[in-house]
């Protein structure tokens, strides 16, 4: 026993030394999911948000990956061993864990990308939420105003209120810009099955749609070959997938992770860091967007058009559904 | 014994090409060691994660061991372990019993169903000659998609997650997880520092079960003579047939417990540590690694339980040098990796240990 307290008095030591240590420059981490840093997608962009952070606001960052779905909680609590300010779960699938460690270290500042605890958030924590729908928006937008045969469709991974934003805000934007359009809309049950998305992205195209826009995850690789064969349009997500397809991904619904968390960053180097709360980052703060490539892709004459329907969403005049009952309110509206 | 110690050697020789890649990557090897050290022994939590993560790769180490010594090769512990977290999910929602039958009941049933699952490769290779290489692989991607499946079941699944919904209170294994949380336990806790640390992660019964299931292991294949079977069997099938040994019967039996040993791993892993089972984009690696605990533990029962803890250490504490050093921490794949590849040529380090040892041997 007495060799064990003298371990936990260095331990005691080493942790304390680290935290007087960490006073100066801000020290902020991350715990990847299972995808890891270099997954392409949201994991990267959250880190190449810290690096920026790091760049601009002189923070200390690092990362921790994960391996399986139960390392979260070890790798949650080696950030916080190692003393730092804010400790960033990447991804929904992180809440379980986030919430209890922010239970255990209530001094401990912790933030979530894409999920919200709502009225139960503790004090140390933030939510950081997307509003997706402004990106589908924009993107229904340009797809109803590049089609052809006037049907578009749209193609989701699972039916979850997350991907529910996306479908109706892309909805609202392909109405927005021509009623009569025809939206063919199907679940993939999938985030994960190429071939899947394919076969029924050439299901749509037979039915006449000439754009298909995926918020499926992979399932959306086979989206975008399906119109890359056939010769049709396709709409990304996420990030830009333009490289996909070249010659057929005319824009992407995106999604920028790096930002939201430059953002959350900023805030707490001036002291205005808004545990307790869910932040929902839209348009207006630069967290959604669509992809640059965009502007190689679509006439002159309708990116303007858009670039003025993004002042239009970033001042609030036009108020874009995220599920099916707003959908239901603002369709009627527009008639 | 010289098995023992050419693993060691072997170990070493790791340890030194992963100091190698770490010095190419611009990172001082001693001081990534010392991180490695400090994260995995300063802490009780440290020694409780470890225990946690070495858990399974000592079942799954030990049912690539026992095939091994029967002359099966079981690439199939991964298919193996997801069929009894399958299993213990699926039971651990749908039954509700008293924690005294609930527990034992979803064990046994768990490690059926896997020792089952093992047996059929088992028996594809005694009836119709399918190398049991062969079909273990593909069975690990049948349980994997099936398990994924069955977690998108309307009535398992939980809604808005990709995971299945969670194990009744009386499944679980972890060692007094509502005391910890309730009034009594905080404060009694609050006064018993090293403990409570210990107790923070979801520190569990497992590693008991694992403790027992090596010492079986090793009683089954030292002390009975269905395990003296099994290993002649091993050695030279042939023979065993000779010697009137129904070897067809023998290796079946040995893929069944090989099975039900990485079932029990994935049973405890979800009545433990995980509550529930997520849908998977590809294999999370307990059985593969189970294969490299087997090997570094020269397919011995004990041998296994120390390597299994080796590898659950290195593996613990080897991601922290990500975080703490920016360290890429595949480094620690490397390491293993290359102690695998050590192992795989004995003739290696055998001079070595001739030159060290064989005094010794030679006064015996």
């Amino acid at each position: 026993m007495k060799f064990q307290s003298v371990i936990l008095f260095f331990a005691f030591i080493i942790t304390s030394s680290l935290s007087v240590a960490a006073q100066k420059p801000l020290r902020v981490a991350m715990v990847t999911d299972v995808g890891g840093v270099n997954d392409q997608s949201f994991n990267q962009s959250a880190w190449e948000g810290l690096q920026k952070s790091k760049k601009d606001l002189g923070v200390k960052a690092s990362y921790q990956e994960s391996k399986q779905d139960a390392d979260y909680q070890a790798n949650l609590e080696t950030l916080y061993d190692a003393g730092n300010d804010l400790i960033w779960g990447i991804g929904f699938k992180m809440a379980d864990a986030v919430l209890k460690a922010a239970k255990q270290n209530p001094k401990q500042k912790y933030a979530i990308i894409d999920y919200s605890f709502g009225d139960n958030t503790p004090p140390n924590v933030i939510g950081v939420m997307f509003k997706a729908e402004e990106g589908a928006f924009l993107a229904g937008y340009i797809s109803a105003k590049m089609s052809k045969t006037n049907t578009v469709g749209f193609i989701g991974g699972m039916s979850v209120p997350i991907i529910h934003s996306f479908q109706y805000g892309y909805k609202a934007g392909a109405k927005y810009a021509n009623k009569k359009i025809i939206i063919l809309e199907q679940y993939s049950e999938s985030f994960t099955d190429a071939a899947k998305g394919k076969a029924i992205a050439n299901q749509m195209i037979s039915k006449n749609a000439d754009v298909v826009f995926h918020a499926a995850g992979a399932v959306g690789d086979g989206v975008i070959e399906a119109a890359k064969e056939k010769n049709k349009m396709a709409v990304g997500v996420d990030r830009d997938q333009n490289y996909l397809a070249p010659k057929n991904v005319i824009t992407s619904s995106m999604k920028r992770v790096d930002n939201a968390i430059f953002e959350v960053v900023k805030d707490l180097k001036n002291g205005t860091f808004k545990g307790g709360t869910t932040v929902n980052y839209g348009l207006k703060d630069g967290a959604v967007d669509i992809a640059p490539s965009t502007s190689q892709m679509i006439p002159a004459a309708l990116l303007k058009e858009v670039s003025e329907l993004k002042k239009k969403i970033a001042d609030g005049k036009i108020k874009i559904p995220s599920d099916e009952k707003g959908y239901a309110a603002y369709a009627k509206a527009l008639k | 014994m010289k098995k023992f110690i050419l693993s060691f050697f072997c170990v070493i020789g790791g340890l030194l090409v992963g100091s190698i890649v770490l010095k190419l990557s611009g990172i001082s090897p001693t001081e990534a060691y010392q991180v490695m050290w400090n994260g995995a022994f300063t802490k009780p939590s440290y020694i409780a994660y470890i225990i946690i993560r070495s858990t399974p790769l000592i079942l799954t180490g030990l049912s690539v061991a026992f095939a091994f010594r029967t002359g099966l090769f079981n690439i199939g512990s991964e298919g193996q372990f997801i069929m009894g977290a399958l299993s213990a999910a699926l039971c651990g929602y749908f039954f509700n019993f008293n924690p005294w039958i609930q527990i034992p009941l979803i064990l046994m049933l768990s490690v059926f169903i896997a020792s089952l699952y093992g047996g059929l490769a088992g028996l594809l290779k005694a009836r119709f000659g399918v190398h049991e290489v062969i079909s273990t692989i593909m069975l690990n991607w049948i349980a994997l998609y099936l398990s994924n499946t069955i977690v998108m079941l309307e009535g398992f699944h939980k809604p808005n997650t990709e995971t299945s919904q969670f194990i009744s209170q009386s499944s679980s294994i972890a060692i007094l997880e509502n005391w910890k949380t309730s009034e009594a336990g905080i404060a009694w806790l609050a006064s018993h520092p090293m403990l409570s640390d210990f107790m923070r992660p979801s520190i569990n019964v497992a590693i008991v079960l694992a403790l027992l299931a090596t010492f079986f292991i090793w009683l089954i294949l030292n002390r009975t003579s269905f395990g003296f079977k099994l290993k002649a069997v091993g050695q030279s099938l042939e023979a065993a047939r000779y010697a009137g040994i129904n070897v067809n019967k023998k290796m079946t039996y040995s893929m069944m417990i090989a099975g039900g040993l990485s079932g029990l791993a994935g049973a405890t892993h979800v009545m433990g540590v995980s509550k529930n089972i997520a849908i998977l984009a590809a294999h999370e690696g307990y059985g593969f690694d189970g294969i490299a605990v087997s090997l570094i533990g020269a397919n011995s029962p004990f041998g296994v339980l120390i390597s299994g803890f080796f590898l659950g250490t290195l593996k613990y504490s080897g991601q922290k040098i990500q975080s703490a050093l920016e360290a890429p921490s595949e480094v620690i794949s490397i390491m293993i990796g290359a102690i695998i590849f050590f192992i795989a040529i004995p003739s290696l380090f055998e001079p070595l240990y001739e030159k060290f040892f064989s005094v010794g041997r030679k006064r015996e």
